[in-house]
């Protein structure tokens, strides 16, 4: 009924090549984007796990960071991984310097919350919206959400901690499930896209009508 | 290998095979610097770096002052620990395990076993699976970076050749691990048990190599990365990312230098933007040739 959505990861730096295949396996057009006009093509975008200050740091140099503020303010769905939900986060509990967000839920992150590399971990957990057995979580100097607002709802906890969160358009989980080969949270995403796409259908549809 | 999940594992595992390789994966697209204290590390975190390398002194030092080279003094690792919020990573000498589980103790996120140290045994490497903390080791071909996995590397770095500012072994490593991974793949079943024995590495990663068509683990270039094309061209032969030694502290303007090269490593596939990341870096490290290099001041050589 509608076409497949194209779906992007962000790829200024990160465990992107995972992402890719993960949408791909969902039924998505995955494509790399590094550039603005890039960006303007995708109907969903992917912001993955890897270091947040370098990526936060790269797309205002390269001029992503405004207009994917701008579409995600717009409803553009988008799902972050680890670094990506600090980039999606409209607080960060203790920013470097002049670390800047996309924002889209309203939370506040603290960063390499769970500890460092030694303290990584794998653990299963519950992800509300995911049917069947709990996801394998790889959690890699994780962070978790202090606090959320009162439009998003919180769809996993581990050990007490906020790990998952879904605000409107915009998904976010502390963990990888792109390392996992379990692509239920990328389907959960990419229904995502397709349930926007088929509004936006709705609403054009009718516009021409009146 | 430990990495699958059990059904009842409600208890968090740490250390995973799964845990220490994806740590790598994080850093993909990215830059690893050397730095010798915590304000070099600043200005590293400041240029977009995705992880920094402690160490006492850097490789183009190390083959100056001559002598062994060891681990870093643990203050000054962790001085680095509290300066940055991104990974830090420290050197260990080839099969100096104590050095390593010294490392592991003081909360480093990743070990690096390296040959820019003096080698502390000639025949064996530390035991990584013996750790929690993720290993790095360098290889010049595919067995050696087959054999380090077997002993549970995480992330494989070509070797290159560290301190010389010349990218050229950097590039024959690299280009000799991928040309032996593809050669892999056009191998029937019969032919890979030969080729396991003729690259001294075992039989299950041979084959799993020349399934998947690449490493099981990421793999970055070191040893020689003085510039923004020099990274990109290590990009383009198919490294995942970049390790800068003595390239930008032993530069003229390594702040404005350790940005460029992040830019041009991230659009490795732009020379617009190479370009422009190359323009005004001042003076550049002076650099080694390195078929002047007596053998035994090759670091490259030292692994087993």
């Amino acid at each position: 009924m509608y076409d497949t959505p194209v779906v992007g990861v962000l790829a200024l730096q990160g465990d992107v090549q995972e992402h890719l295949i993960a949408l791909a396996e969902a039924d998505a057009l995955a494509r790399p984007v590094r550039r603005p006009e890039e960006l303007a093509e995708v109907d969903g975008l992917i912001i993955p796990g890897g270091e947040s200050t370098t990526i936060s740091k790269l797309a205002v140099l390269f001029g992503v960071m405004e207009p994917l503020r701008a579409r995600v303010r717009a409803g553009l769905p988008v799902y972050g991984t680890c670094a990506g939900m600090i980039m999606l986060a409209d607080k960060i509990l203790d920013p470097r310097s002049g670390q800047e967000t996309v924002g889209g839920i309203d939370m506040i992150v603290r960063r390499n919350a769970f500890g460092r590399q030694n303290e990584s971990f794998e653990a299963a957990i519950d992800v509300k919206g995911v049917a069947g057995d709990p996801v394998e979580g790889v959690f890699i100097r994780a962070p978790w959400v202090e606090s959320v607002g009162a439009e998003a709802e919180v769809l996993a906890e581990h050990a007490g901690h906020i790990v998952a969160v879904r605000q409107g358009n915009a998904l976010a989980t502390s963990f990888h499930p792109e390392l996992t080969g379990d692509h239920r949270v990328h389907s959960l995403f990419v229904d995502m896209v397709r349930a926007h796409m088929a509004r936006a259908v709705g609403a054009d549809r009718t516009a021409e009508s009146l | 290998m430990s990495s699958t999940l059990s059904n009842s594992a409600q208890t968090p595992e740490t250390g995973t095979a799964r845990v220490k390789r994806g740590m790598a994966e994080q850093l993909k697209g990215g830059v690893i610097m050397d730095v010798v204290n915590a304000e070099q590390a600043k200005i590293a975190e400041d240029a977009g770096a995705v992880a920094v390398m402690a160490l006492e002194r850097v490789p183009a030092d190390i083959r100056k002052d001559g002598g062994v080279a060891r681990m870093s003094d643990p203050d000054m690792i962790e001085g680095i620990i509290e300066a940055v919020s991104i990974p830090v990573m420290a050197k260990s000498r080839i099969g100096h395990f104590v050095e390593a589980q010294v490392l592991q103790s003081l909360g480093v996120d990743y070990i690096d076993e390296s040959e820019v140290l003096t080698p502390a045994d000639e025949v064996n490497h530390s035991d990584k699976w013996a750790f929690t903390t993720p290993f790095v080791c360098g290889a010049t071909n595919l067995g050696e970076a087959l054999r380090r996995i077997a002993e549970g590397a995480a992330m494989i770095r070509s070797k290159g050749e560290a301190g010389t500012g010349n990218v050229v072994e950097a590039v024959r490593h690299l280009r000799q691990i991928k040309n032996e991974i593809a050669r892999l793949r056009g191998y029937d079943n019969n032919e890979l048990y030969a080729a396991a024995k003729d690259l001294r590495a075992p039989y299950e990663l041979v084959q799993e190599v020349a399934e998947l068509g690449k490493l099981p683990v990421v793999l970055f270039s070191a040893g020689g990365v003085a510039t923004p094309a020099d990274a990109a061209l290590m990009r383009q032969l198919g490294a995942e990312g970049v390790f800068v030694g003595s390239g930008i502290f032993k530069s003229g303007d390594p702040a404005k230098r350790a940005a460029a090269i992040v830019k041009a490593t991230t659009f490795y596939d732009d020379p617009k933007i190479i370009a422009d990341a190359s323009r005004n870096l001042g003076e550049a490290m002076v650099g080694i040739n390195c078929d002047t290099l007596p053998e035994a001041e090759r670091y490259a050589n030292r692994g087993w």
